[in-house]
């Protein structure tokens, strides 16, 4: 096994025990899209066009893309209170593989929201959501969704590890509950104005969205969409893809550059 | 391998913006022996460690670290150092265990969770090994810390105010834990700013100020340059001059007045000086004494004396008789 690997996986093993010394705050932020599941469908969804059940179905995977996209916050958390452990200068000051230490919290990030997404797809099937294509295209939606994950957490980690600072990780977190916002997880964006249909569309979440909801088969792809809607297994793959090949290398550059 | 210095230094410099925290410091740590860095707050002991540990690049300069370059050679280094500190320290969302066998896996210690016991058990955390670190107190972390930065034997170890806020008991055991470590042939730089620890551990001790090493020697070297501190306090003011002839006469020293106060005090080095003498010598001369004292050197003394100047300022005019000197040394900021 390469020295990376396994420096990588002490360090997974290091996140994944204090989730499991401390599992408060992963708990909490797995209840959260539960919450929003029950309130939109019920509340929201009674407002819309839409049957209610039609809408929890077409809801159920936007929230498991919104929450994914949460990997931002979480990540940049986790780094920023990171780089003001102890702990890590002493990483600095061992043969340990540069690399090793974000990516071991990206990968553990990626096992705790795997688990803490059996919940929510729990309570999706009970308000009527469900998996309506091939199993094959069903692993393929939550392969792509755990890729998304990923990509955002680096992103995440890279930003605090530039800002060091748990308050501005907090601050942009809490702004980061704009970005499903502007896009396709919780409405459709068929009837937005141009301009706003177009960011809409562009936004990762979107692409990801959609093709969940393609490969769950729980809506069909909307027609006369951006490119990365219009083809959303594509463009979900190059989003992500994309992110992890900017972020990542960034992530673990600024991780060795240390204070 | 064999080489002489466990820790070898030539002209390290570091500038944080406009700070300039280490302007050449060179440092040479015979192998198998403990250093001792001194110095106050702000001296540079801190950066200095971190720029010997890799945690820092130097701007300037060399050093090689258990035989090897610093810089170009960071990972053999790494792999040849331990490192306990301010900072350098454990998770304290994972238990005493669960720590050092992490740290264990990352040095590729054949069986972690062995090594892991052994270390508990070396330093008396077995019974609370399973509870998170942060629950720890600050003598039971600080021995985590140890026990963490000696998983695999360092050639080199590193401690940064190891015992700094520990009750006497902690620091004894940490200060025998050192002991050993130097028994077994470890070279240990160590910094602190209690003179007693460098006293009771170091084999030589490197003054450090204003990043520079202004001064090294064995600690009975440094007392016998320091020596004690000789000072009397007077009924009035008049007095002082009478005073300061006497303390002048017996020391050799320079006396510093505190006018505030109606104090003179001197250094001395002469070993035969005695209170008595002193509180005799005074009253001999008519000084209306009120108060008199001869006590071991501390840390002020060292810098006033080593230094050359106070160690919060640097136009300061003590050292002279004249009147300017009212500077006393007892509310000296050790703060640079």
């Amino acid at each position: 096994m390469s020295a990376l690997a396994y420096d990588g996986l002490a360090m997974t093993g290091r996140q994944l025990r204090r989730v499991r010394n401390s599992p408060g705050l992963a708990i909490l932020t797995q209840m959260m899209p539960i919450n929003m599941l029950l309130f939109f469908g019920y509340v929201f969804g009674s407002a819309l066009a839409m049957p209610g059940r039609e809408y929890r179905a077409f809801l159920v995977p936007g929230l498991l893309v919104a929450t994914a996209a949460g990997g931002l916050m979480t990540g940049m958390f986790q780094a920023a209170a990171d780089t003001h452990r102890g702990v890590m200068d002493r990483f600095r000051t061992m043969p340990v593989s540069r690399a090793a230490v974000p990516l071991g919290q990206a990968v553990a990030d990626l096992v705790v929201t795997a688990v803490g997404t059996v919940p929510l797809l729990l309570v999706g099937l009970a308000v009527g959501w469900r998996i309506e294509r091939s199993a094959v295209d069903a692993a393929g939606a939550v392969g792509l969704l755990l890729l998304f994950r990923f990509a955002c957490t680096c992103a995440g980690i890279f930003l605090g590890l530039l800002t060091r600072s748990e308050d501005a990780a907090g601050q942009l977190g809490a702004s980061s509950f704009v970005l499903p916002l502007l896009s396709n997880a919780y409405i459709p964006t068929g009837n937005l104005p141009g301009w706003l249909r177009t960011l809409a569309e562009w936004n990762p979440i979107s692409a990801v969205t959609t093709a969940l909801r393609d490969l769950f088969g729980n809506a069909s792809v909307p027609p006369h969409s951006a490119w990365p809607v219009a083809h959303p297994v594509a463009g979900a793959l190059a989003w992500s893809l994309a992110l992890v090949a900017v972020f990542l290398p960034l992530a673990v550059r600024r991780y060795n550059r240390g204070g | 391998m064999t080489t002489t210095y466990g820790v070898l230094s030539e002209g390290l410099e570091k500038r944080f913006g406009e700070v300039n925290a280490l302007r050449g410091l060179d440092l040479a740590v015979a192998r198998g022996t403990v250093c001792g860095l001194l110095g106050p707050n702000g001296a540079g002991k801190t950066t200095a460690v971190r720029l010997l540990t890799t945690l820092v690049r130097p701007d300037a300069g060399s050093a090689r670290v258990a035989g090897h370059d610093l810089v170009r050679e960071a990972a053999a280094v790494r792999a040849r150092i331990g490192v306990t500190g301010q900072y350098a320290s454990v998770d304290g969302d994972l238990t005493g265990r669960e720590n050092l066998r992490l740290f264990a896996r990352l040095h590729r210690v054949r069986g972690p969770a062995g090594r892991a016991g052994e270390l508990l058990e070396r330093f008396g955390l077995t019974e609370a090994a399973d509870r998170r670190a942060a629950t720890y107190s600050g003598g039971m972390r600080r021995r985590l810390d140890l026990a963490a930065s000696l998983i695999r034997r360092p050639q080199v170890l590193f401690l940064d105010e190891p015992t700094t806020g520990l009750d006497p008991a902690s620091r004894t055991r940490i200060w025998q834990a050192v002991r050993e470590l130097k028994a077994d042939g470890t070279t240990v730089l160590l910094t602190t700013q209690y003179l007693e620890e460098a006293d009771q551990l170091a084999d030589d001790i490197a003054l450090v100020d204003r990043g520079r090493v202004a001064h090294t020697g064995s600690p009975a070297e440094l007392k016998a340059l320091i020596g004690s501190h000789a000072q009397a306090v007077v009924a009035d003011s008049d007095a002082l001059p009478r005073a300061a002839a006497v303390l002048d006469q017996l020391t050799g020293g320079k006396p510093v007045f505190d006018r505030e106060r109606n104090t003179v005090g001197a250094v001395t080095t002469d070993p035969t000086l005695t209170l008595p003498r002193l509180v005799r010598e005074l009253d001999a001369a008519g000084v209306p004494l009120l108060d008199a004292s001869l006590r071991p050197p501390t840390l002020d003394d060292v810098f006033l004396r080593l230094t050359g100047e106070p160690a919060e300022s640097t136009e300061n005019t003590e050292g002279t008789e004249s009147a300017e000197g009212t500077e006393s040394t007892e509310n000296k900021e050790l703060a640079v």
